[in-house]
Parts: C-alpha cells; structure tokens; sequence
C-alpha cells in the first residue's frame, strides 16, 4: 500500500469513527432532549404523564388571570374546545395579557395543573407562536388577519 | 424622485453583474484578456452603483420620505436620527440591499487585489457575478425596497423596540461581512475548479478573504450573543436558537476552513477538502439566510413571512450549493492530489481538528433543522433545547480543547510527538495547579469546575507558552496563540456562569430588599422616564456588598406607543469578573413590581474572549498584508 492510499485510509477511518461517535451521541440525545408542542385540545385527548415536559400553547382565557403570593400567577390556557390551568412565578414576557396567544414550556403536575418554567416572549403585536396558529385553526377559532 | 434613482442605480447594477459573470467565466480561458479587464471594470461599475442604491434608501430613511413603502412601514418621524439611519437595515428588504453592497465591496476587493493569477482572478469574479446576479433579482422582484406608497402616511409604523439599540447598527452589517465574505473563498475554490489551479498560490490568494470573513463572523457572533444578553433580559448568553445557530455553523465551517487552507498552503495537503469547506462554508451561510429570511423560523430576527421569497431563496439555495458540488464532483477527482504525510504530524493534527469541527457542525445542523423536517413531513411540533446542544456539542468541543495545544507544536509532514509533549509540560503544570486551586475556592460543581478550568489553564498556557518560547517571533504565530487563547478565555466565561449563576426573583415594594449572590438589593424610587418616543418606568436601586452601598442601579422598563410594545431595560454592573444584572418586570400590587436579579461569575469573559480570538484573525491578516507589500517592494520570488 503506497503512502497516498494509506493516508486517505487513516482519512476515511478517522471520518467514520467521528461519523459513527457523532450519529451515537445525537440519537442518544434527540431522545430524550425533545419538546412537544401541544395544544389544550391535545393535552385533553392524550394522556401525558405528570413531570413529562412539553409545551402548550393558546389563548390566554378572558377573566382566567389571578396573581397569588409574590411572583404567582395562574391563568386558563384555551384553544376554544379544552382549557388547560396553568401556573407560574416570574416574570411575564411582554404584551402578556387576557385573550391573546401564548406559549409556556413545562410539565402537568399530578393534579393536572400545568407547571410552567417558562413563558416564551413573544416579540411583538402581531407575532402569533405558529404552533398556536394551528392549534386555533384546528379548533376552529382562527381569524384569518385577526387581531 | 430619489427612490427612482436607487431602482435605477440597482438597475444599472443588475445589468453590469451579468457582464462580469459573463466576461469573468470566459476570462477563466488563458487567451480571453479582454474578457478579464471587462470583468474587473464591472466589478467596480457594480460597486458604485449598489453605493448609490444603498445612499438612496438611506437618504430616504433620514429625511422620513413615507412615500417610500419600505421607510413608512419602517420608521416613524418620532425615532431618533441614529436609529433611523441604522433601521434601514433593520427590515428584510434594507437588510438585502446591505447584503449585495457588502458583496460588490467583495468582489471589488477581488477585482483590485487580483491575488492568484489572472485566470483565477477572472473565474472568481464570475462567480461572484451571479451570486450578485441572483441577489440583486431578488431584491427587484421580491424584496424592493424603493416600491411608493400612495398616498403617503402621515407617520410611519416604527421599527421594533428591541431592534433600536446600538447593538443593532452594529450586528447585522458585521455579520453580513462574514457570511458574505465566505461567497469569496466560495468564488476562488469554484474558480480553482474551472481553471484547476488548486495550489499554494491559490491558498494564499484566497485566505486573506477567509481570514476577513472569519474574524467578522467571530465579532457578528460575539456582538450578538452581548446584545441578546442585555437587551432580552433573560440573563443568559447563547439559547440554542435557530437563528443564533444559524450563525454559528458558517463560524465552525470557516474555522475549519482556515485550519485546512493553511496545510493546503503550507504542504498541498487536503486540496480537495479545503475547496469542499470553502463550498460548504458559503452554502451554510446561504441556509442561513434562508432560514432567518424566509420566515420559516419565528424570531426576533425573522423579518418577512412571505413565501415567495421564500421559494425563491430556496431555489438560490439548490442552484448555487447543487451546482457548485456538481462542478466539485465533476472536476475534483482530476486534481492532483498534495504530498504525503506520516500519522504524527501538523496535517493529522489540522485533520483531527477539522473532523471535530465537522462534527460539531453536524450535532449543530441536526439539532437547528430536525424539528423543521419533522413538522414538514409528519406534522408534529418539536423543538430541540439546551440540553440536546449540552451533551452532544459540549464533548466534541472538550475533545477539540484537549487536542488543540499539541497542534502548532508538531511539524509538518512528520513529527515527534513525546517531543511536543514534553515542551507542553509546563502548561500541563499549570492546568494542574489551577485544578488544585479550583478546589479550594469553589463550593459548587466542583468536578465539573475542576475539569472545565483546568482545560481552558491548558489551552491559554500552551498558547502564551508558544509566544514567549519560539524562536523567531511571527506575526502568524502570534495570531494563532492569541486566537486559540481567546477560545480559552470564553471557556472560562461560559464555565463560570453556567455553573454558578445565582438569580432571584423577588418583588420588591420601596425599601424592601433580596438577596443575589453576594449582593444585597434595596428597591428605591420608582418614577416615569418617558423618551422621545416610549414612555418608560425606571426603579432605583441600591447594591450593598455587606454594609457598604456601593452602587445605584436603573432598571427600566419602556412602552413603544407607535409599536404597542414593551421593552426591558437591564441594568448591569461589571466588575470585570463577574456580571450584577438587573431587569424590572411587572407591576404586582400598588408600587411593588417584580425585580429579576442575576449574579453572573465570569460573564464578561465570554465576550473578552470573542474579542481576543478576533484579534488573533487582525494580527494574522496584518501579518499576510504587510508580508505582501514587502514581496512586491522588493519584487522578490514568493518564497515561504
């Protein structure tokens, strides 16, 4: 075997083997590092187990909105056929308000309360999550050039 | 009357790009002299009046011309002067316009420096002229930004708050310098295709190109990541967004790049590799574009949600990336291929760093594209987060790191590898005295500290070593230590604030106060600080460190009236190590509002450390110009 061909061999060797390590790492971590996009409507037909993380997103519902002790919050996540509860402490993302759409990232609770660790900005007035589009689509409550 | 000039002058440049893809691809054939002037007069044609139709829009933008569509659905009479100026590139079509001005300097740097030999000059402004070709239609028929409005609106619509920041003037134009610059390498590795020239010569033509796209791409990402940081208020620094993705895999590729082009040129090695990168680099730079642009991601950054444009950036995308492989796969196997290499030795270090890069590359695509393939083909909405990118990114970098000392200590062709080892003792002498420090400062996460500060020890140690041990002191030398040192100093910024961020969320009524890592917080005055053109709320207050009170921050929180959004102000407090970050949240209860507090140990480094590599890219550019006008004074042999 001449130098070139065994050069190009060390080459291909060292290719497949970072390939193979690389293909074994993101498989292994795709997963378990996705996150579901659900909307109420979905989170009522199947059946999530409690601490599975995903995430929702909606309508905030009118009147649902109620501050608690400190930074608490809980409002109704609702794309018009199911509600979800939702809770939270922090600090709410920009133009957060009744009736307009939302994303929140987190896990049901046992008592089906949706614990959110996040809620997504949103970036300004006329952004709608796409992922809420459709949830409000299906549901029959989209607006075409709404709000 | 002006908005006619600029479509005029777009026009005009349209027209002279055709004649430079035309002339330059014939001036590839050695008898075609005439064709390569042609080619290079257009270059600069082209350059004047992509000038011109940029000057235009700008001036339109100064003097609030609302007949302009693009200036009425994008500024209004209230925002101050700089943003007006720099909000022309803050829309999709100003932000194309901006693309194709940085591309025709480009290709006038190319038709000007004429490095390589004249063929190879001639094929790359070809090349560069249907890139131009390609965007500058874009821009006529889908993304005008000189179409009038009838009749005109009294005011405008105003540009995003988050987008009117300093930050803003200067991201976007850097990071176009980047990716646009990759169209160069892109442009000499097809012309070295068309005229098989792949040799030294043609790697020294083409790195300076690679060299100014890479450090703009370090400084764009750098920029951004600072800008995301103060202005989103969220307290972090990288979030594994698409659009933060999408500039990080050009970033990688051209890394790559560099390190390959350095052993084409130095020993001829990894030819045909080194023209794939350069092809690979400007086509990710290309998804890029289509990603932010085409709206199929959702962000900040997503200007346009029109499919049309859409379709067409993706039928650019196939054209340029298909034919430039289908001229690779055509042409590559009849190359000749460089001189051989033993197993230990600089080309099998550039090697092992290129597959890693590569690899990193790949976790990084996957992870930004897979949720889009899924949602496209089967409907179900997924998205990839942090941890994903923690576990399959964060290894192959650790191994990167690892590796990374040995390379410029080892020769070309053939090596001795205890040799390297042993002149990397003290470094790894350091490393394990700052590994053993580590343990006793640190209270938290302490294997992980004790890895990830001993690694970045390791990489600066061996850098500095390589500056104050070598015998002749070069330019390019120095350029690389300052480069793979920089990677250490972001290390241990990265490391420090993941490990051990502390933040608090309180809400605080007037004189109440919280604690966030060793500060204490007392709320203090709130009151109204409205802008030219926001209202704003702006809380005092008061950082004690023990006893004493040592600062006086002014969180803020803005309302754009014109744009109904809200914006948050953070306050930041750098001691240089570490980062006090303060963001005010919303009113809960009478004259009590929520306070978001971050202590951030080392956050600073992250960016010294951006800025620091791209020094090591200024350093090795001065170093190959200067080298270069002292060649021609002397008119010397090219001689290595």
């Amino acid at each position: 075997m001449n130098a070139r061909k065994k050069r190009r061999l060390y080459f291909v060797l060292a290719l497949l083997i970072a390939g193979a390590g690389g293909a074994a790492l993101v498989i292994a971590a795709l997963k378990d590092n996705v996150l579901y996009f659900y909307s109420p409507s979905d989170v009522a037909a199947k059946h999530i187990h409690p601490g599975t993380a995903f995430r929702i997103g909606g309508l905030v519902a009118a009147g649902s909105l109620q501050h608690g002790n400190g930074a608490d919050i809980a409002f109704t996540v609702t794309d018009g056929r199911a509600n979800v509860p939702v809770k939270y402490q922090g600090v709410l993302p920009a133009l957060f308000r009744e009736g307009q759409g939302v994303v929140a990232m987190g896990a049901l609770d046992a008592s089906g309360t949706f614990d959110a660790t996040q809620i997504l900005a949103k970036h300004d007035e006329r952004y709608m999550p796409p992922g809420v589009v459709d949830a409000l689509k299906r549901s029959g409550r989209w607006k075409e050039g709404g709000t | 009357m002006t908005a006619e000039i600029g479509q005029l002058a777009l026009t005009l440049a349209l027209a002279l790009a055709s004649v430079m893809a035309v002339s330059g691809i014939a001036g590839a054939r050695v008898t075609a002299g005439i064709s390569r002037r042609i080619a290079s007069s257009a270059a600069g044609g082209m350059l004047v009046f992509i000038v011109l139709a940029f000057g235009t829009l700008v001036y339109a933008a100064i003097v609030s011309d609302f007949s302009v569509l693009n200036i009425a659905n994008n500024s209004s009479l209230a925002k101050p002067m700089l943003y007006k100026i720099t909000g022309v590139w803050g829309n999709h079509e100003g932000s194309m316009l901006l693309w194709v001005l940085v591309l025709a300097l480009y290709t006038a740097a190319i038709a000007f420096a004429q490095r390589g030999s004249e063929r190879l000059t001639s094929a790359a402004l070809g090349v560069q002229g249907l890139l131009a070709v390609a965007f500058l239609v874009f821009i006529l028929f889908t993304s005008n930004p000189f179409l009038r409005i009838d009749p005109p609106p009294f005011d405008g619509a105003g540009l995003n708050p988050l987008l009117q920041d300093l930050g803003l003037a200067v991201h976007p134009p850097t990071l176009y310098i980047g990716y646009v610059g990759l169209s160069a390498s892109f442009a000499y590795a097809a012309a070295a295709l068309i005229t098989r020239e792949v040799d030294a010569s043609w790697a020294r033509a083409a790195r300076p190109f690679m060299l100014a796209a890479w450090i703009a791409l370090t400084v764009g990402i750098t920029l951004g990541s600072w800008w995301a940081y103060y202005e989103l208020g969220w307290g972090g620094f990288w979030f594994w967004d698409p659009v933060e993705n999408a500039s990080l895999m050009p970033w990688l590729v051209a890394t790559a790049l560099l390190h390959s082009a350095l052993a084409t040129e130095r020993t001829g090695a990894f030819r045909t590799w080194t023209l794939l990168l350069s092809i690979a680099a400007f086509s990710l730079s290309l998804i890029g574009t289509f990603l932010v642009r085409s709206g199929v991601l959702t962000s900040v950054h997503a200007f346009a949600n029109d499919p049309e444009r859409g379709t067409f950036i993706l039928i650019m995308l196939v054209l340029a990336i298909g034919g430039a492989l289908a001229l690779f796969a055509w042409r590559a196997p009849s190359l000749e291929t460089g001189s051989a290499f033993e197993p230990v030795s600089r080309e099998t270090a550039l090697l092992i760093n290129n597959v890693l890069l590569v690899g990193a590359v790949a976790t990084v695509f996957l992870g930004t594209l897979y949720p889009l393939f899924l949602d496209a083909f089967t409907g179900t909405k997924i998205s990839v987060g942090p941890p994903f990118f923690a576990i399959t990114f964060v290894p192959i970098f650790v191994a990167l790191l690892i590796a990374l000392p040995f390379g410029p200590r080892l020769m070309w062709r053939k090596a001795a590898f205890r040799e390297a080892l042993r002149s990397l003792f003290p470094a790894l002498g350091i490393a394990a005295i700052v590994a053993v420090g580590v343990c006793f400062v640190v209270k938290s996460h302490l294997l992980a500290a004790i890895g990830l500060f001993a690694l970045a020890a390791w990489v600066i140690a061996a850098s500095l070593l390589d500056i104050v041990r070598r015998p002749v002191r070069t330019a390019a030398g120095f350029a690389v230590a300052l480069a793979h040192a920089g990677l250490g100093v972001t290390l241990m910024g990265v490391a420090g604030t993941t490990l051990w961020r502390a933040e608090t969320l309180s809400l605080l009524g007037p004189g109440e106060t919280a604690r966030v890592g060793p500060y204490t917080l007392t709320m203090g005055r709130v009151e109204r600080a409205d802008g030219p053109n926001y209202a704003a709320i702006r809380a005092d207050i008061h950082v004690g460190d023990g006893d004493r009170t040592i600062a006086t921050l002014t969180p803020a929180k803005r309302v754009y009236p014109t744009e109904q959004q809200e914006t948050a102000e953070t306050a930041i407090r750098t001691t240089g190590v570490s980062d006090l970050y303060l963001a005010l949240g919303d009113e809960r209860g009478k004259g009590r509002f929520i306070v978001r507090a971050y202590y951030n140990p080392l956050a600073p480094f992250i960016w010294f450390g951006g800025a620091i590599m791209a020094m090591g890219g200024c350093a090795s550019l001065w170093g190959r110009v200067r080298a270069r006008s002292v060649r021609n004074a002397i008119d010397a042999v090219p001689a290595e």
